[in-house]
């Protein structure tokens, strides 16, 4: 099995750098997610890895071997792209065996190994049709087999889900983390929503600002944020300022409360959100900035609630987080 | 809308008068059309179809050493298929039209390939393009007669050649032969093949290119796999201009042989300045369906209406 490891790995564009140097260790057969808002370098680190985009500096490990300078195809890795790339003038089927095709495999071979990815795939119908005559998930079921074919170690996706509606967005999001445990290679996946990485990943990496702000499972990442970028970006937080320094309170955690309390803060509800099982009151705590409490559907119908009801707020003392300045 | 509604529900009722009004609203729909459509029939019709019938009917028509008149003989096309002159004529035009495309297609797809996938910014892009342009902001005649000083016997190339002591004796192929038509013929059509080639690379996305590399393609692979078969359309379009281009043309013919080769077009306009008017009709006629018949043959191989 083959660890990925990036040492002060750095990509400047001239004067702007999209990567300051960083450091991370990707555990072989794992799926990690680079999270974070556009232009955070999370597109640059993987295109780095795939050897699309030339390193500036540092260098990157695969399973012991300096791939730093490496061209793509002889790397290990293999790379989904964004709008999945399928070559428009060949058949699914040439599609998936067009590596092969450059290795100069005879054509039966290749055709033979392509179907049993497009079976994989679970594509084995649509061999023959071009890629404009299917749908934007079948699409991506062929950008898979054509970048699976290649036997990779590590297969790299960028932004595999952003194209999809939001309904196959979570078939697929499903799909993709069946076919990595099946697999046992390494999946790194950039997406910039916090929703697919927590439910993919088993590694989630946050990048801002050109560097890896955190890195964690979907568990620490979520329940420990150690900065409030990390806690606002990942969402479900609040971060309020304290003598002490600022600090996260996930929303679900904060406890509306009719009664002033001691230790309790109060706040104003200025809008009520209804989310299903879940009711979003959000407030406004005057100097402390803006708080969203998420609560139950049973509770809040329990205990309704007005716009511009003052209300107290606790929290149990644990669910707080000091955050790194 | 729901005028319609009610007429057609109105329809089970009263079948006859609904009918009737459905129908007569169906055919004033149709009469809109008919307007919306007429300016562009009588534009082509005018200026295309009207001058095309004119062209076929005179190609009947009869003529002597001074004069033409309506008549209906078939003598034109008979004189004209059975003639060894056609034959050759055809033959030179073709070698012409052929040696073009090839350089056409060349040197046309190189440079739109240069332009396309190695120039980085689109200003770059941009400005070069206009720079290959900037031989079309003079007329045809200037830019072909600018060649004669340049590949006369006592031409520039011919002396620098000498100087170099690349040869003793001017050469003579330079100027007033073949070479030069097709020179000339070149230079005149190549940007007829560069515009719709970058035309189509520039849609090509980019992440096929990186796909393709990420799939172990070299760069010649990747110019045979993709770029080549992806461009395709482009280099069909271009090929049409050159094609009609050089089968039609009689000036460059005649200026760059010196009037020693012949072509096609060439023959029209000799017949044109004897007052041959059928003759020369008669000759227009074939050298159209032979284009048309090359044209046809090009497009079965492949699909432009997708660039269009």
């Amino acid at each position: 099995m083959s660890a990925l490891e990036l040492i002060a790995t750095t990509k400047t564009y001239g004067e702007i750098v999209a990567v300051d140097a960083i450091d991370y260790k990707f555990a072989s057969g794992t799926y990690s997610c680079l999270l974070g808002p556009s232009g955070c370098g999370k597109s640059s680190t993987l295109r780095m890895i795939a050897g699309h985009e030339t390193v500036s500096g540092g260098d990157i490990i695969l399973g012991g071997i300096n791939i730093t300078d490496l061209p793509p195809a002889a790397r290990g890795t293999a790379m989904m792209f964004q709008d999945y790339a399928l070559f428009p003038h060949l058949s699914v089927i040439d599609n998936v065996a067009f590596s092969q095709k450059m290795q100069g495999i005879q054509k039966a071979t290749r055709r033979a190994r392509a179907m049993e990815l497009l079976e994989l795939v679970d594509m084995q119908e649509y061999a023959e049709r071009i890629p404009d005559q299917l749908s934007g998930g079948q699409q991506q079921r062929v950008a898979l087999a054509r970048a699976l074919i290649t036997e990779p170690s590590i297969l790299l996706l960028d932004e595999p889900l952003s194209a999809l509606d939001p309904f196959l967005r979570i078939k697929m999001r499903a799909e993709l983390k069946k076919l990595q445990r099946s697999l046992g290679i390494s999946f790194i996946h950039v997406t910039h929503s916090q929703d697919e990485a927590l439910a993919l990943a088993d590694q989630i990496i946050v990048m801002n600002n050109a560097v890896i702000e955190q890195s964690g499972s979907p568990m620490e990442v979520f329940n420990k944020p150690n900065s409030e970028f990390v806690a606002k970006f990942i969402g479900g937080h609040n971060v309020l300022p304290t003598d002490a320094g600022k600090i996260a309170i996930r929303t679900d955690r904060i406890k509306i409360q009719k009664d002033k309390a001691k230790g309790s803060m109060s706040a104003i509800i200025r809008d009520v959100e209804f989310l299903g099982s879940t009711v979003n009151v959000a407030m406004d705590a005057g100097s402390r900035g803006e708080v969203v409490a998420s609560v139950t559907d049973s509770i809040f119908y329990n205990q309704p609630m007005e716009i511009g009801e003052t209300v107290f707020l606790k929290w149990n003392k644990k669910d707080a987080h000091r955050l790194a300045e | 809308m729901t005028e319609m509604k009610t007429s057609i529900s109105g329809a089970k009722l009263a079948p006859g008068s609904n009918l009737k009004k459905l129908s007569a609203k169906a055919s004033a729909q149709q009469r809109t059309s008919w307007y919306l459509v007429s300016p562009l029939v009588m534009v082509l019709g005018f200026f295309l179809v009207l001058p095309i019938l004119t062209i076929v009917i005179v190609s009947f028509w009869d003529y002597n050493d001074y004069n033409f008149f309506p008549a209906f003989v078939f003598e034109n096309y008979a004189y004209l298929l059975t003639s060894p002159v056609t034959l050759a004529t055809y033959l030179k035009t073709f070698k012409f039209m052929i040696l073009v495309w090839i350089f056409c297609t060349t040197i046309g797809f190189t440079i739109a390939y240069f332009l396309a996938f190695h120039v980085r910014t689109l200003p770059m892009q941009i400005t070069l393009f206009l720079i290959c342009t900037v031989p079309f902001w003079t007329s045809n005649i200037i830019r072909m007669i600018s060649w004669i000083p340049f590949l006369g016997r006592n031409g520039l190339a011919n002396s620098a050649l000498i100087n170099t002591g690349v040869i003793d004796q001017p050469l003579d192929w330079l100027l007033f032969s073949d070479f030069a038509v097709v020179l000339a013929f070149v230079h005149l059509y190549c940007l007829f093949m560069v515009v719709p080639v970058f035309n189509t690379m520039m849609r090509i996305d980019k992440s096929l290119i990186e796909a393709a590399r990420d799939a172990g393609a070299s760069n010649f692979q990747i110019l045979t796999n993709v770029i080549i078969p992806l461009t395709k359309p482009g280099i069909m379009i271009g090929s049409i201009f050159v094609v009609t281009l050089v089968m039609g043309d009689f000036i460059t013919v005649r200026f760059m042989s010196g009037g020693q080769s012949a072509s096609v077009g060439r023959v029209i306009s000799n017949e044109i300045a004897l007052l041959q008017y059928p003759a020369a009709a008669a000759s227009a006629v074939v050298l159209l369906i032979t284009v048309l018949i090359m044209i046809g043959i090009m497009m079965r191989f492949v699909d432009i209406r997708k660039e269009l």
